[in-house]
C-alpha cells in the first residue's frame, strides 16, 4: 500500500479534484494534475477551456468548489492570494501591471523585499533597499533588461514589461512560478526569445506551470503537457505523445491541423538536435 | 504678541492634522472625508480626562489610543469598499461622530465642553510644544516614506491587487495606515482642546474634514513638506482675511475644486514641474495623484 515509490519525489504543486462552477456553468470539472520539482509544464487548451480559470484556483482568486491545492504537501485552500505567494507560489500575470511611479529596479526591489514587508510593524523597522536593488539588478540581468534598470515603465514596450513582470515575481524566490500568457501579444521573434529566458530560468532550478496560447513555443520549450478542454482534463504527458493523441487532436480548435503542424514542428526539431 | 503665538499654534496643531489625514490619504491612498472626527475624540478624551483631573501631557497618549481605536474601525470598513464608496463611508462616519455627541449629556452635548483644567504651560511654552509635535510627526512621516512600510503604501495607493500578487497584506498595512494616522489626528484633538479652550459637535463637522482634506489636496497629496506649507497657509488665512472666516466651505470647497480640476499634482506638483519641465506631460496629472509627489 504504499503509493510512493522510493524513486518517485513527492510532487512540489499538487492540483487534486479541483471543480469550480459559476452559477450554473461547470469552468472546471474535477481536473487533478501533479507538478514535480525543476519541471517546466506547459498548461495548454483552446480558448474557454478553463486554462485561466484554473491557474485562478491555485492563487486562490477563484475559490474551487471542491478539492484541493497542496504545495509540498501543505493545503493553500481558503488561503487568500497574498498568503498563497508567501507560502512560495509566484504569479506573471497575463496583463503586465507593474507600479508605474517606480522604476524597473524598484519595482523588482519592492517584490524583493518580501522578508521585510511580511508585517507592517517589520517594514517600520527596515529602511535599506541596498540588497534588494543589487537582487533586483541581478534578476532584471537574468531576463535581459539590466540595462533599462532606472527607467519608468510608462516609456517601455510590452515585450520588455513581460520581462519585468516576471523579473519581479522571480524576486519573491518561488517554488512554483505560474506564468499567464507570457507571450501573448508579441511578435514571434520576440515570443521566441522570451520562451528561451523562460526555459533559461527553468535550467536555474525553477519550476515553472506556463499557460500559453502559442503552441509552437510550448512544444519547443516544454517537456510535459496538460491539456484542458471544456474544463476537464483531456490530456497529460510528453508533448509529442499528448499531441498525437486523437482526442487533443479533435478538441484542440475543432480541427487538427494546428496541433498536428505544431507536433510535426517538433518531430523536426528533434531530428535537427 | 498674544495674537501670534495664538495663531502660531493654530498653525501647528493644523499642520499635525494636516500631516495625519496625509499619511492615509497621501501616502496610502485611502481617501478619508471624516477625518474631523478623530481630530474630536482626541479633543473629547483629552477634555474629560483634564476635567477628571489628569494633567494634559498624560491625556496625550489616552487621546491618540482612542482615536486610533476608532480609526481601526473605519479602517476595517475600508477593506471591504475602494475609493469613492470608502469617501461616502469615512462621511458618514463623520457624521455619526457629530450625531452621537450631540446626543451624550455627559459629553456637554450640543452646547460643547468648556471651562476644563488647563494645560499648566504658559503660552508661549504651549506653542512650544504643538510646534514640537507637529516637527516630530513631520519626521515621523519623512521616516516612515524612507521604510519598506512608505514603499508598500506607495504601491497599495497605486494598485493595491498588484501588491497582493506581491504577497503583500494589503488589509493589515491599510489598518496601519489608519491606526497611525487617527492617532496622529487624535494627539491633534487634545492639542486643539487645549488651545482653544472649548470644543463642541460643531467644532469637527464635515467642514473641518474638508478643511483637512483641501490642505492635503493643496499642498500635493503624499508630499510632507507642500502639505505642510499649505495647512499653515490655509489654516492662517481666516485670522488674515475675515471673509474666508465667513464663507470657509465656500473657500476650501473651491480651493478642492480648482486644485483637483486644474493642477492634481497640488503645489508640490506644481513646484514640481517649474524645475524640469516634462516631455511626458500627459501622463504627470494622474501619476502625480497616485504616487504621491516627492517633495
Amino acid at each position: 500500500m504504499n503509493a510512493n515509490t522510493t524513486s518517485a519525489q513527492p510532487p512540489l504543486l499538487q492540483v487534486a479534484h479541483i471543480t469550480v462552477r459559476f452559477g450554473g456553468l461547470t469552468a472546471i470539472d474535477d481536473v487533478s494534475f501533479d507538478v514535480h520539482a525543476g519541471e517546466l509544464l506547459g498548461l495548454i487548451g483552446p480558448n474557454g477551456a478553463g486554462k485561466t480559470t484554473m491557474l485562478r484556483s491555485i492563487t486562490g482568486v477563484v475559490r474551487a468548489q471542491q478539492g484541493s491545492v497542496r504545495l509540498q504537501g501543505e493545503a493553500l485552500d481558503g488561503l487568500a492570494i497574498e498568503r498563497r505567494i508567501r507560502r512560495g507560489l509566484a504569479l506573471s500575470q497575463q496583463l503586465v501591471k507593474p507600479l508605474r511611479h517606480l522604476s524597473l529596479l524598484e519595482n523588482v526591489a519592492l517584490a524583493a523585499g518580501s522578508a521585510k514587508t511580511a508585517s507592517p510593524l517589520g517594514s517600520l523597522l527596515h529602511r535599506s533597499e541596498h540588497d534588494e536593488q543589487a537582487r533586483a539588478l541581478e534578476l532584471l540581468r537574468s531576463v535581459g533588461i539590466a540595462e533599462r534598470a532606472d527607467q519608468l515603465p510608462g516609456t517601455q514596450p510590452l515585450g520588455v514589461l513581460k520581462r519585468l513582470e516576471m523579473a519581479r515575481a522571480l524576486a519573491l524566490a518561488p517554488r512554483v512560478l505560474l506564468l499567464d500568457e507570457p507571450l501573448a501579444g508579441l511578435n514571434s521573434k520576440e515570443a521566441h526569445a522570451l520562451a528561451e529566458t523562460i526555459a533559461g530560468i527553468n535550467r536555474g532550478g525553477v519550476t515553472i506551470v506556463l499557460i500559453e496560447h502559442n503552441l509552437g513555443e510550448v512544444m519547443r520549450i516544454c517537456r510535459r503537457l496538460v491539456v484542458l478542454d471544456n474544463g476537464r482534463k483531456i490530456g497529460d504527458g510528453e508533448p509529442r505523445a499528448v499531441m498525437n493523441d486523437p482526442a487533443v487532436r479533435a478538441a484542440y480548435l475543432g480541427n487538427d491541423s494546428v496541433a498536428a503542424s505544431a507536433a510535426d514542428a517538433q518531430n523536426q526539431e528533434t531530428a535537427h538536435a | 504678541m498674544d495674537y501670534e503665538i495664538s495663531l502660531l499654534t493654530t498653525i501647528a496643531i493644523s499642520v499635525l492634522f494636516a500631516l495625519s489625514l496625509n499619511l492615509i490619504t497621501g501616502f496610502c491612498g485611502q481617501i478619508s472625508l471624516g477625518h474631523a472626527a478623530f481630530l474630536g475624540v482626541g479633543a473629547y478624551t483629552s477634555a474629560m480626562l483634564s476635567q477628571a483631573g489628569w494633567p494634559f501631557l498624560a491625556t496625550l497618549p489616552v487621546a491618540m489610543l482612542l482615536a486610533a481605536a476608532l480609526g481601526c474601525i473605519v479602517g476595517l470598513a475600508s477593506l471591504r469598499v475602494r475609493a469613492d464608496f470608502l469617501a461616502v463611508t469615512t462621511m458618514g462616519v463623520g457624521f455619526l461622530f457629530i450625531g452621537v455627541v450631540r446626543q451624550q449629556e455627559w459629553l456637554g452635548g450640543e452646547m460643547g465642553l468648556s471651562g476644563f483644567p488647563g494645560s499648566g504651560l504658559d503660552k508661549p511654552a504651549f506653542l512650544a510644544l504643538a510646534l514640537g509635535l507637529a516637527v516630530l510627526t513631520a519626521l515621523l512621516c519623512l521616516y516612515i516614506r524612507r521604510t519598506w512600510m512608505g514603499r508598500v503604501f506607495g504601491g497599495i495607493a497605486e494598485d493595491e491587487d498588484t501588491m497582493r500578487v506581491l504577497g503583500i497584506d494589503v488589509p493589515r498595512y491599510k489598518l496601519a495606515a489608519f491606526a497611525i494616522g487617527t492617532a496622529l489626528a487624535g494627539l491633534a484633538g487634545a492639542l486643539y482642546a487645549q488651545h482653544f479652550k472649548f470644543i463642541g459637535p460643531d467644532s469637527f463637522g464635515f467642514v473641518e474634514s474638508v478643511t483637512v482634506l483641501s490642505m492635503v489636496v493643496v499642498g500635493g497629496i503624499g508630499s510632507v513638506f507642500w502639505v505642510a506649507v499649505a495647512a499653515a497657509l490655509l489654516s492662517a488665512l481666516p485670522g488674515w482675511f475675515q471673509f474666508i472666516g465667513d464663507y470657509k466651505l465656500l473657500v476650501y470647497g473651491g480651493l478642492l475644486f480648482l486644485m483637483m480640476r486644474f493642477a492634481p499634482g497640488g503645489l508640490a506638483g506644481i513646484v514640481q514641474s517649474w524645475r524640469k519641465p516634462k516631455p511626458a506631460a500627459a501622463s504627470a496629472p494622474a501619476g502625480a495623484v497616485a504616487k504621491g509627489v516627492q517633495p
